[in-house]
């Protein structure tokens, strides 16, 4: 056994388990098999969707030039933004000191679908899907750069070191399959928004924290082996590779015999389940498989190995087999400058394979019990940053608003939730902040926040941190 | 921790009743502390009804909450057992209700008077009890036997016998060095039958250079060293300096305090001495912000609050940090008590992003202060390109001038003159600086720590603001400790903080180091949070040995090569691992100490290993960061168009096979051989590492390339080297992998699997030639042999055996 990782398990479980009245027998028990879940099937709450697909838009996509219209602010344009509106929010370094003159979008919105959801011309695909989108335009964050922001996004705390969603929903309900990892990351490896505004990732994105590290991301690689090392190196076959294993685990066994430390089994079983993930990846990320109206669905670029349109493809496979929590990463939404010119080209990458996903799964019967989430670290600014023309502007960074939007796993489609102000700057009604969009996930999943714990530090640690965190069941259908 | 308590108490009594008169510290007050200070405890702010449990004052006085001697008249005693409204903790709180098992203890730590005791940790550590002689006459020698053997004998369990010579010396040149023993070594040990062969050994390994590397690696996890920034951009930052300078202490056994001290406030020294000044870049290890993004006051704050948490865990086992926003709910350590640690380190004279890209600092990783290392003949060269580029900008300057005066068309003449002279000099100046830069750039630099002139103001930041000033505070140590304060006419300095730490009234200071060292050699500490020795850490396994071990290592002054050599030479240390598969299975972490620790190796020593073990291992010592090989495209999955270093060069040669604490850390993509493995990614403080066992490390240690080719180069330093039968060249393979011989059954198993390989590799020449690519295979050996060992060397690197410290 993994002694640290086993005790600490064994301690976190039953932490849950009394917690909720359940006898530490049945955890003794439990403890035994390998990639058990922390909480039992049974003590879920009625569970309704067993994966998470989340699309982090890295760099903070402008809410409104695509999800949070606001017209009548064309009549505004370069006017100062009212002080009563700003309020002394804070600023980031770049633009601290500048005047803070609107900046209308420059992109129309219009109904679409049955539901009329407002969507945005640079969103053609999605506008297509509406009726299955719920957009959240109350979301708000603590952070105001990048850095922070994405780390509290994706651990629910701004200093590093916290576990991310994935890990905790590895941790939390365990595997579904036996051949590939809960938690894989996807980053794209190209965007067509130029690489002027991208923003860098850090590895504790999709990092475990203090939770046992096999409950980390695998972020599998564009270029070479999906997960590291996972091929045989060259002159090395599978026949040869099962020669050396079956010798290696006969010498193993029997040390076991001599020993007595139960961890030894473990190796031979993380050995022959590395032995089994050499077929299994493979045979996930060959994609070629797949029918052409797949392919024309996602669309040309999806052939491309490394972009957005091929990751979504590869993250409805992962649906299929059982992978828990799947994490694209699309950089490039940093839009300080040239802004309308950068959209179009990330709106290009990610609107129709976005689009193709949700159908793809919808076909499939496994949009109910797949979550999908659209968002960034937080939004920008109403005010230009930069040259400021109709046509051409920037704006900086904004937490107190943006804009996300979710579609499966049981929201209300064809919907929008919380509302800000007309300079789309303070949220107005119905507040979302990222610890509740992160409890309303959970919730879906079946896991109740507060209960998800691991004891760290001296305190019951959870991913929706030491404040109260809400679950949204206005969009929840 | 209530459950790591009741596990606790569970496992070192397996099953008895539980001890019969309440303790405290040990019984009650993890009980109080998961269940109740959340509310009700040192958190003032947070403070429900006014009621107070983690001082006997504050629970005797309202409602009568806790009535000595009479459960029954205490309402903590009738709350606990509510079950309406009154019920504690509330059932709509997110705590749990108490256990039956819990409720009796405290039902009976009323009865019996309800004593508070102060906290353990936070009372001075004594010299244990005299101890009584213990029967098995071997288990006498050393006070941590004596110590360790009454909790076997209550727990109803025997000591393992102790473990073979082989496993004894490998364990030794693991544990002391992170190095595998060499075939010579372990020979010289199974010839040695004086009865010093063991201490022998011991003090050999303990004098190794390597002894030095290995005890700084431990280090560097604790104070997230690193050689990128770790925020925004994670560009370049330079500390090899201060790596090489822990390697050093260690290998001239500085005692502790002083190691305690240069790191602290080193630079506050008079005439402060190039080591001290290096080791006070202990202060500068924080993760830091490049200029452009966030606001410097902000990123000032961060710094400071970053730079006192890593005092805490690394220097106090505490988790300060807690009370950057609130005073601490378990610990009395409140808001004033952390920001007047703020106060201390908050006179920083720098900058608190990192700067412009321009200038050699920049492509050099260093920001100032920071000093230079030179050698007297560096310094000497520095000084005359200096000297020549004044020179040269002296002869420059009245050319300019005359450039500038010298207008209209009849000078034109003139203007030509001057610009080819200005041209000429120019190059020569741009020569001259471009080598004086070159020079500069070779010479290793240290960032240090500098006070400022005048002192920075500190407040309690209320909510950890940076910018929501509360009260005025001044430098001090947190109050519940007892320590010094700062008074009206002198304010307290960071040299009078390290003096503090390391004083004998300091509780905490010598338990910490001790029981860091004790983890390193046995698996798990003491205390197993090592991290954290407040009340929500775990309450010791062994507390008078942890006790005995932290006084009487004040007392050899703080000398760690001493302290080392104790740990090792006792009985408790030198047990066989093997164990009934019960005894694993009852106390699977072995905090019983009923046998020897067996743990899966750090990463660092499983890549040191196969290097030592296969010949490669390059066993140059200190100096700057090496980039071994690792899977192209990692770093650029990561990092942004402008951060610097952009890609991962590898390097070639020697430098490859260096240690693994040498390669290169960047904190937003550490390397994977060691990430895999569970190496921090130095982001934050990290006392202990954890320990998984994932398929994902198999494939690492089956696949990745370095560690084949090594299996390569010693299948082939074997055939070369030596006429051998196959059966005699395997035992002798397996010696130089495990430091063990193999049994008949092994042998027979790796024999068949290699005449197996063999076969294929023979029949499939194309399959061994790929094995063998970029090899030249010399003369008389066979392509299809040298595969068929490469691959049985592999197999001997990825048993369990090999990768555990058994």
């Amino acid at each position: 056994m993994q002694h640290v990782e086993e005790y600490l398990r064994l301690q976190a479980r039953r932490r849950f388990l009394t917690s909720t009245g359940m006898g530490l027998g049945a955890t003794v028990m439990s403890s035994l098999g390998d990639n058990q879940p922390a909480q039992a099937e049974s003590m879920r709450l009625p569970p309704g969707v067993d994966h998470v697909i989340f699309l982090f838009m890295a760099g903070a996509p402008s809410q409104l030039d695509l999800l949070d219209p606001k017209p009548d602010l064309a009549k505004l344009f370069r006017q100062p933004l009212p002080e009563s509106v700003s309020n002394g929010q804070r600023v980031t370094a770049m633009t601290r000191g500048a005047t803070q003159l609107v900046a209308p979008s420059m992109f129309r919105f219009a109904p679409q679908g049955e539901s009329g959801l407002e969507m945005c011309e640079l969103l053609p695909y999605l506008s297509e899907v509406a009726d299955e989108l719920c957009v959240i335009r109350s979301m708000n964050t603590n952070a105001i750069n990048h850095d922070p922001a994405k780390t509290f996004f994706c651990t629910g705390a701004e200093i590093p070191g916290k576990p991310s969603m994935g890990s905790w929903l590895s941790y939390g309900l365990g595997s579904m399959n036996r051949d590939l990892p809960d938690f894989i990351v996807l980053t794209s490896a190209f965007w067509t928004g130029g690489t002027r505004n991208v923003q860098a990732l850090y590895s504790r994105l999709w990092g475990s924290g203090f939770l046992p590290s096999r409950h980390q991301g695998a972020a599998f690689q564009v270029a070479g082996d999906p997960v590291l090392y996972l091929s045989n190196p060259a002159g090395v076959d599978r026949d040869v590779r099962r020669k050396m294993l079956d010798a290696m685990q006969r010498i193993n066994q029997q040390h076991l015999q001599e020993i007595g430390d139960p961890e030894i089994r473990t190796t031979i079983a993380q050995q022959e389940m590395a032995f089994r993930m050499q077929a299994s990846v493979p045979e996930l990320t060959e994609i070629e498989s797949e029918p052409e109206h797949v392919f024309e669905l996602y669309g040309a670029e999806v052939h491309k190995p490394g972009s957005y349109a091929r990751n979504c493809l590869l993250a409805r496979r992962m649906v299929e087999r059982g992978v828990r929590f799947i994490q694209l990463f699309h950089r490039g939404w940093d839009h300080h400058n040239i802004l309308p010119q950068q959209l179009r080209g990330q709106c290009f990458d990610v609107d129709q394979p976005s689009a193709a996903l949700i159908q793809d799964l919808r076909v499939r019967g496994l949009l109910d019990r797949t979550m999908i989430v659209f968002a960034g670290e937080f939004g920008r600014t109403c005010y230009g940053q930069g040259k400021l023309e109709r046509d051409d502007y920037g704006r900086d960074h904004h937490p107190r608003c943006f804009s996300a939007w979710v579609a499966g796993g049981g929201v209300r489609g064809g919907t929008s939730y919380g509302r800000t102000d007309d300079f789309s700057y303070n949220v107005v009604e119905n507040p979302v902040a990222v610890r509740d969009l992160h409890a309303t996930m959970l919730h879906q999943l079946g896991v109740d926040h507060r209960r998800l714990t691991f004891p760290f530090q001296g305190l019951d640690q959870r991913l929706t941190g030491v404040e109260e965190a809400r679950v949204v069941h206005e969009i929840l259908s | 921790m209530r459950c790591s308590y009741a596990a606790l108490s569970i496992l070192l009594t397996l099953g008895s009743a539980v001890a019969d008169p309440v303790d405290f510290n040990r019984d009650v007050r993890p009980i109080l502390s998961g269940r109740c200070f959340q509310c009700h405890g040192p958190d003032e702010a947070e403070r429900q009804g006014e009621l107070r449990l983690d001082q006997h004052e504050g629970a005797g006085a309202a409602y009568s909450a806790i009535t000595p001697g009479s459960a029954a008249d205490s309402e903590l005693w009738r709350r606990i057992n509510a079950t309406d409204d009154q019920q504690m903790p509330p059932a709509d709180s997110d705590v749990p209700s108490l256990t039956a098992a819990e409720k009796d203890v405290l039902r009976r730590w009323i009865e019996q008077g309800a004593e508070y005791s102060a906290f353990w940790s936070f009372v001075p550590p004594r010299r244990a009890a005299e101890t009584a002689a213990v029967a098995d006459q071997r288990w006498n020698d050393s006070v941590i036997d004596r110590l360790v053997y009454p909790q076997l004998q209550r727990a109803g369990v025997q000591p393992a016998a102790e473990a073979d010579r082989r496993t004894l010396i490998r364990r030794l040149s693991l544990d002391l060095t992170g190095l595998p023993p060499t075939g010579a070594e372990i020979a010289d040990f199974l010839a040695d039958e004086s009865r010093q062969a063991y201490e022998r050994v011991v003090d050999r390994l303990l004098h190794s250079p390597h002894y030095g590397e290995h005890m700084a690696r431990y280090w560097l996890d604790l104070v997230r060293f690193a050689d990128t920034n770790g925020v925004h951009h994670d560009h370049l930052r330079d500390f090899s300096s201060y790596r090489s300078w822990v390697i050093r202490a260690f290998n001239q056994n500085l005692p502790w305090d002083d190691f305690t001290r240069y790191q602290l406030a080193g630079d506050l020294y008079a005439d402060a001495s190039r080591d001290q000044l290096v080791a006070s870049g202990f202060n500068r290890l924080h993760l830091i912000i490049d200029r452009g993004t966030a606001l410097p006051e902000e990123s000032y704050t961060r710094n400071v609050i970053d730079r006192v948490t890593a005092v805490g865990t690394a220097f106090l086992g505490l988790t300060v940090q807690c009370a950057v926003c609130h005073d601490h709910k378990y610990d009395p350590i409140t808001a004033r008590d952390f920001y007047q640690l703020f106060a201390l380190f908050n006179n920083f004279d720098g900058e608190p992003e990192t700067g412009g890209r321009s200038g050699t600092d920049f492509r050099r990783g260093l920001q100032p202060p920071y000093i230079r290392l030179e050698t007297p003949e560096q310094a000497q060269q520095l000084q005359a390109l200096d000297a020549k580029l004044q020179q040269l900008d002296e002869q420059l300057k009245p050319l300019r001038e005359a450039l500038k005066a010298a207008t209209g068309e009849q000078q034109e003449q003139r203007r030509k003159q001057l610009e080819e002279q200005l041209g000429k000099l120019d190059q020569q100046r741009t020569a001259v600086a471009a080598e004086r830069d070159a020079l500069d750039e070779l010479i290793p630099s240290a960032m240090v720590m500098k006070e400022r002139a005048d002192r920075r103001k500190a407040w309690i930041l209320v909510r950890g603001q940076y910018d929501k000033f509360g009260e005025e505070v001044f430098p001090g140590t947190p109050e519940f400790l007892g320590g010094p304060q700062s008074t009206e006419t002198a304010l307290l300095t960071r040299r009078d903080f390290a003096e503090w730490v390391v004083d004998r009234s300091n509780p905490l200071t010598a338990r910490v180091a001790v029981n860091r060292f004790w983890q390193q050699l046995f698996g798990v500490g003491i205390v197993r949070t090592s991290e954290d020795f407040g009340s929500q850490g775990e309450w010791p396994s062994h507390p008078e040995l942890l006790d005995e071990l932290a006084v009487s290592f004040v007392e050899s002054g703080w000398d760690v090569r001493a302290l080392m050599k104790q740990l090792v030479m006792s009985q408790t240390y030198r047990q066989s691992s093997a164990a009934a598969a019960e005894l694993y299975r009852r106390d699977p972490e072995n905090r019983l100490l009923a046998r020897g620790s067996r743990y899966r190796l750090d990463a660092e020593v499983i890549r040191d290993q196969i290097l030592a073990s296969s010949g490669l291992l390059n066993r140059e010592l200190y100096g700057r960061s090496v980039r071994p090989p690792q899977p192209a495209g990692l770093w650029e999955t990561v990092i942004m168009p402008s951060s610097y270093p952009k890609s991962y060069e590898a390097d070639t040669g020697a430098a490859i096979y260096r240690r693994s604490l040498y390669t290169f850390w960047k904190r937003g993509m550490p390397p994977p051989q060691m990430t895999i493995l569970n190496a921090p990614s130095r982001e934050s403080c990290i006392a202990r590492r954890e320990r998984t066992n994932t398929p994902l490390q198999a494939l690492l240690l089956l696949n990745e390339p370095e560690f084949l080719k090594a299996a390569r180069h010693l299948a082939l330093q074997s055939l070369q080297s030596e006429q051998l039968d196959p059966e005699q060249r395997i035992t002798r393979l397996y010696e130089t992998v495990t430091s063990q011989l193999p049994d008949l059954q092994t042998r027979e198993i790796l024999l068949s699997g290699l005449e197996e390989l063999q076969a294929v590799y023979v029949a499939r020449a194309e399959l061994a030639d790929a094995l063998l690519t970029g090899l030249e295979l010399p003369e008389g050996i066979q392509a299809g042999e040298l595969a068929a060992w490469t691959m049985t060397v592999s197999a001997l690197y990825n048993l369990d055996a090999t990768r555990t410290r058994e």
